[in-house]
This record gives C-alpha cells, sequence and structure tokens, in this order.
C-alpha cells in the first residue's frame, strides 16, 4: 500500500516536472518543425537562474514567501533571455534545411551551452533547499511529502491549462495553430510567421526553464542534468507524440509513474524502463499516441 | 575521380613509414586517431544516407566491452581473435537494434540512438560487478598471432596491428559505397519515396547501413582500447558519440578519407587543446562545428578537394602552352 502510495505520487512529480520541459519542446517541434536538442540546456539554464536569483535574494534578508516569485523569475528572465537570441541568430538561417543540418546546429547549440553554463556558474553543484523546507511536510497514507512537492504538482497543472487555454483562446495562440497547421497559408493570410516562430520559441525555452527552476530545489543543480532532461523529455514526446501538448501530458504521466515505480522495485533498470515503453509504444503506434500521420511528398 | 588510384598506395606508403622517422607520442596519437577514424567512417557512411547518429558511442562500446569481458571472465589474450569477437558482438547488437532504429528517420534515427547509448551507459555503470562500474576493466597487452610483443616495440607494434585491422573497414566502406546499395543509399537522403518507386527497399538499405556502421563502431571501440589498455563506461556516453560527429563534420563525410583526415586533425587539437580549454572543450567543439556547417559544408577534405582541381588546371594550361 505505501510502495503504491510513494510510486503515484513520486511519478505525478517527476511526471509534473517532465511535462513542463516536454512541453516546451513540443510546441517549438509543432511551430517550426525543429527538434531543439539543446531544450535541456534551457531547462539547465532556468534551474541554475533560479537558483542563483533565490541565493542572491536570500542574502538580501527580505520576506522568505517572495523567494518562490525570484525562484520563477529567474527562469522566465534566462528563457526570455536566451529564446529570441537563439531563435534569430542560430535557428533562423536553418529553416527548411535538411532535418539532418537542422539537428547538428542544436546539437551545437547543446554543446555551447553545455560549456556557457560551467563558465557562468562553475562546475560545483548548487543546493537551495530553503523553497523546499519552508513550506514543512504533510503526511499523506504514512509518508511524509513536502508541501511544496505538492505545490510543484499544482504549478504544473495550472501551467498546462493556461498554456492550452492559451493556445485555444488568445489571437496569438491561434496565430500559433495555424503556423503549425500550415506556414505559407498563414503567411499568406498576413499572419508574421517569423515573429510567431520567435514567440513560440521563447515560450518553449520558458517552459524548459520553469521546469528546471521548479525542481531545482529538490535536486543538485550540476552539469550533466541537461542531457538527462533532454533525453527524458524525447522519450516524453515520442510517447505522446510530437507537437501535441496532450500528448505530452499523457506521455509525461506514463513515464514519471514508470519512472517512479522502476525506482522503487527495480533500481537497476531504472532508466531502461522508460525506453523499453518508448519502443513499445513506437512499435504499435510510430508517432506516438497522439501523433498525426504525415502525408510522404514525393 | 582521376588520380584516385594513386592516394590509397600513397596513403599506404606515409602510414607505413610514419612511425619511423615521428618521436613516440606522436606514433601513440596516431594509433588513435587511426583506430577512431573508423568509427568516424561509421558515423561519415550514415551522415551520406541523411542520418545522424547522436549514440554511435554504445557500438564503441559493445565492441571495447566484448574484448574486455572476453579478457577478465574468458581468460583470452589473442588480439586476432578478440578482434574479431568483438566486431561481432558490435554487428550482432546493430542487427538488432536496427529492427528497430532503421524504420525511423531524422530526428527519430538521431535521438532513438541518444536515448538507446544512455542505457548502455546507465547499465555499464549500474552493473559494477560485472563491468567495473566507473573503474572500467584494464585492457592487458594481448598476444597478436599467438606472439607477445616486446615491451620496447608494443608502441610500434600497436600501431602497426591498428594499421592493418583498419584497411579491410576502409576497403569495406569503399565498396560498400560504389555498390547498388551504396548508390541507393545516396538516393534514400534525395528523395526516399522515389527510390521505393524504383522498386529498392529503403529499410533495407538503411538496415544493411546500420549494421555495417554498426561493426565498424565496434572495431574503433576495440583498436581503441587495445591501443590505451583501458575501458571505461565514458565510450557509451553522449559525449564521446557526439565528438565522433564532430569529427565526421570536420574531415567532411562525402569522402573515404574525410574521416582520416579529420580524426587525425582532431587527436592533435585535442591533446594541445585539452590541457588549455578544459573548461570550454564542449564550446569549441559546438562553434567549429557551427562555422563548418554553415561556410564549409564539405569539411576539411575540401580544401584538399579544392587544392587538387586548382593543380590539375594548372597542369593542364601548363600542357596547352608547352
Amino acid at each position: 500500500m505505501t510502495v503504491a502510495v510513494v510510486i503515484l505520487l513520486d511519478g505525478v512529480l517527476y511526471a509534473a516536472v517532465l511535462f513542463l520541459v516536454a512541453a516546451g519542446l513540443t510546441l517549438v517541434y509543432g511551430v517550426m518543425r525543429i527538434l531543439n536538442i539543446a531544450h535541456g540546456s534551457l531547462y539547465a539554464l532556468g534551474a541554475y537562474a533560479g537558483t542563483s536569483l533565490v541565493l542572491v535574494y536570500l542574502k538580501t534578508g527580505g520576506p522568505a514567501p517572495l523567494m518562490y516569485l525570484a525562484l520563477l523569475a529567474g527562469a522566465v528572465v534566462a528563457g526570455a533571455i536566451a529564446g529570441p537570441l537563439v531563435e534569430r541568430l542560430l535557428l533562423r538561417p536553418i529553416y527548411g534545411r535538411e532535418e539532418v543540418v537542422q539537428l547538428l546546429v542544436t546539437y551545437s547549440l547543446f554543446l555551447i551551452l553545455e560549456d556557457v553554463m560551467k563558465l557562468l556558474w562553475g562546475v560545483d553543484p548548487y543546493y537551495v533547499a530553503k523553497p523546499y523546507a519552508f513550506l514543512g511536510t504533510v503526511t499523506i497514507a504514512g509518508v511524509r511529502y513536502a508541501w511544496y512537492q505538492l505545490l510543484l504538482i499544482a504549478v504544473a497543472l495550472a501551467t498546462g491549462v493556461l498554456v492550452s487555454l492559451a493556445i485555444r483562446g488568445t489571437r496569438l495562440g491561434r496565430m500559433i495553430v495555424a503556423v503549425t497547421a500550415d506556414r505559407e497559408i498563414s503567411a499568406t493570410l498576413g499572419i508574421n510567421v517569423g515573429r510567431v516562430y520567435t514567440l513560440a520559441f521563447t515560450a518553449g525555452a520558458i517552459l524548459a526553464g520553469l521546469g528546471g527552476a521548479l525542481v531545482a530545489p529538490l535536486i543538485s543543480v550540476a552539469p550533466g542534468i541537461s542531457v538527462e532532461a533532454i533525453v527524458l523529455a524525447f522519450a516524453v514526446v515520442v510517447i505522446g507524440g510530437l507537437g501535441s501538448l496532450e500528448g505530452a501530458a499523457l506521455g509525461a504521466l506514463i513515464v514519471g509513474i514508470t519512472r517512479a515505480a522502476a525506482v522503487q522495485l527495480f533500481p537497476e533498470i531504472e532508466l531502461a524502463t522508460v525506453y523499453l515503453i518508448m519502443v513499445a509504444v513506437l512499435l504499435f503506434r510510430p508517432r506516438g499516441l497522439f501523433g498525426e500521420w504525415e502525408t510522404r511528398r514525393i | 575521380m582521376r588520380g584516385g588510384k594513386a592516394l590509397p598506395l600513397v596513403a599506404a606508403a606515409v602510414f607505413g613509414a610514419a612511425p619511423l622517422v615521428l618521436p613516440g607520442w606522436v606514433t601513440f596519437l596516431l594509433t588513435l586517431a587511426v583506430a577512431k577514424s573508423v568509427m568516424v567512417l561509421a558515423i561519415a557512411l550514415l551522415l551520406r544516407g541523411g542520418l545522424v547518429s547522436f549514440g554511435h558511442g554504445m557500438f564503441f562500446a559493445a565492441g571495447a566491452y566484448t574484448v574486455g569481458m572476453a579478457m577478465k571472465w574468458g581468460g583470452m589474450r589473442e588480439a586476432v581473435v578478440l578482434t574479431f569477437l568483438g566486431v561481432l558482438a558490435a554487428a550482432a547488437a546493430a542487427a538488432l537494434l536496427g529492427l528497430l532504429i532503421a524504420r525511423y528517420r531524422g530526428i527519430f534515427f538521431a535521438m532513438l540512438n541518444m536515448a538507446i547509448s544512455m542505457v548502455v551507459y546507465a547499465v555499464l555503470l549500474k552493473l559494477y560487478w560485472v563491468t567495473g562500474g566507473t573503474d572500467g576493466i584494464g585492457i592487458r597487452t594481448p598476444t597478436i598471432l599467438g606472439v607477445m610483443p616486446e615491451r620496447e616495440s608494443l608502441r610500434l607494434v600497436m600501431y602497426y596491428f591498428t594499421l592493418v585491422m583498419t584497411l579491410p573497414a576502409f576497403y569495406a566502406v569503399h565498396r560498400f559505397w560504389t555498390s547498388p546499395l551504396g548508390f541507393a543509399l545516396r538516393a534514400v537522403r534525395d528523395n526516399e519515396v522515389r527510390v521505393e518507386y524504383m522498386g529498392t527497399s529503403v529499410a533495407r538499405v538503411i538496415y544493411a547501413a546500420y549494421v555495417l556502421s554498426g561493426a565498424l563502431g565496434g572495431l574503433a571501440g576495440i583498436l581503441t582500447g587495445f591501443s590505451v589498455g583501458h575501458i571505461v563506461p565514458d565510450l557509451a556516453y553522449w559525449t564521446t558519440s557526439g565528438e565522433f560527429v564532430f569529427v565526421a563534420v570536420l574531415g567532411g563525410p562525402a569522402s573515404i578519407p574525410g574521416p582520416l583526415v579529420g580524426s587525425i586533425a582532431f587527436e592533435f587539437l585535442k591533446s594541445y587543446a585539452y590541457k588549455y580549454a578544459a573548461f570550454t572543450w564542449q564550446m569549441t567543439l559546438g562553434v567549429t562545428m557551427l562555422a563548418i556547417i554553415l561556410f564549409m559544408p564539405g569539411g576539411l577534405w575540401t580544401i584538399y578537394e579544392g587544392l587538387a582541381r586548382q593543380g590539375r588546371q594548372w597542369r593542364l594550361s601548363w600542357k596547352r602552352t608547352g
């Protein structure tokens, strides 16, 4: 019983973070048809920026609850700066190029960002437990959980709902949907496709950063977290279907709960279980659970 | 293609004579570069079919660890047998994974390879009672055709062993590249659907290329393991695969000598740069790769090809006037 509760709660917790990262990845892919390998680095960037800002804020000695704002602000600022820069300078020249070129370019960016973060923050891990410890704990079915963990799940849920509402309800959201469906026709209808690209990429970067910043108090922020994030986020979007937000949510839940179960039951093959599921999904639904079939053009 | 016949002979002569005039440490670096160039060749092979793998380090590790385990647990010492065994194991791994991976292109191909190689890395790390975990496995000096190399000449022997083992790999890729299968692979990059309309199975073409590239990766891992004398799980880590992709792009994937040239340039660059730029090493790779992709898509080998073309033109004009 206890194990089941642990698996479920831990799983949903993993899923919450994974969803934020994967939602950004899938949004960017949906709009520009580029799989951003550097997406994990944007997640790490958010984690570093959020952590640093909280540390700076705690030194000033302001009221403690405001540190959550600092955490979020760090992520948003990091994404809002890195997003447009990367899109304008690096991705714009390669739209419409071969897929392998696009992959190599985002891979180069991934390599570059890895070292940029090492230069800015060093190689020693960062811990900031204050946001985690501040809220205290709660006992659910005999297992102690931190309120922060539950808060994290709530924030991820709210973000997901907000993003999907924004895409459905706002003018910009509809423009994003239009560009996703057909770039050229959107351009003829007077949509500034370039701007939509920049905005969508920035939104994706901010989502990744949020995921990083929110999980930062639970982990040690160190080099290496970006590759883990991109590899897992990729599994999530592949299971859910590239380009689908609902798919990202479902994929995150599947991966999160599987991983939690594996950690409890077979810790040796934790990572492998996620990929076994991914392989199983790909064998039966090669485009993922919510993926759309693309027509092949001659 | 004219003049291309002399090139392999010249290359063989240069590589055969190199250690006789070069200092020992250069020979060692050259051994590493030649060994790893087989891996780069494997990446380049796929690149020419429009596929990029960010996880080929797993075949590198598969070859190296097969040899390591056969030595540690099976007590085998014979290099030729071990090499054969390792290549077979890597090819078998590629044949199995290929069943799944050869169905995918582009993003899926790249990332599935990366994902599976990270799983291999994790397994090598966690099964420490078999693989030695982070400590890895020490590769003892092997016997070559039953002869134990002398301690003083070990470096030289390993160099020639690597060179001899590399030749069939380059020849195999050359043959593959000029075979109908190789032409089909090139066509797949341009337009997959049209290839299928011609009656060729695209899946089979990619599968064949994948298994060949896996076997090559295994060979590279074995040879590297022999010359370094120690293998670690990092061989399957994404940075290892990333460096190979970088070298393939650097040397130029569109030619057979490209990977070799790139690999040698890279190994020497690395031995210097690592000392001065340990923190900015990945960044240097990334920036250089970006510059090459955007400004010199053919890689280093295009410099030679450009010079050769100019040389031919110069000879022609000289003949005409003379």
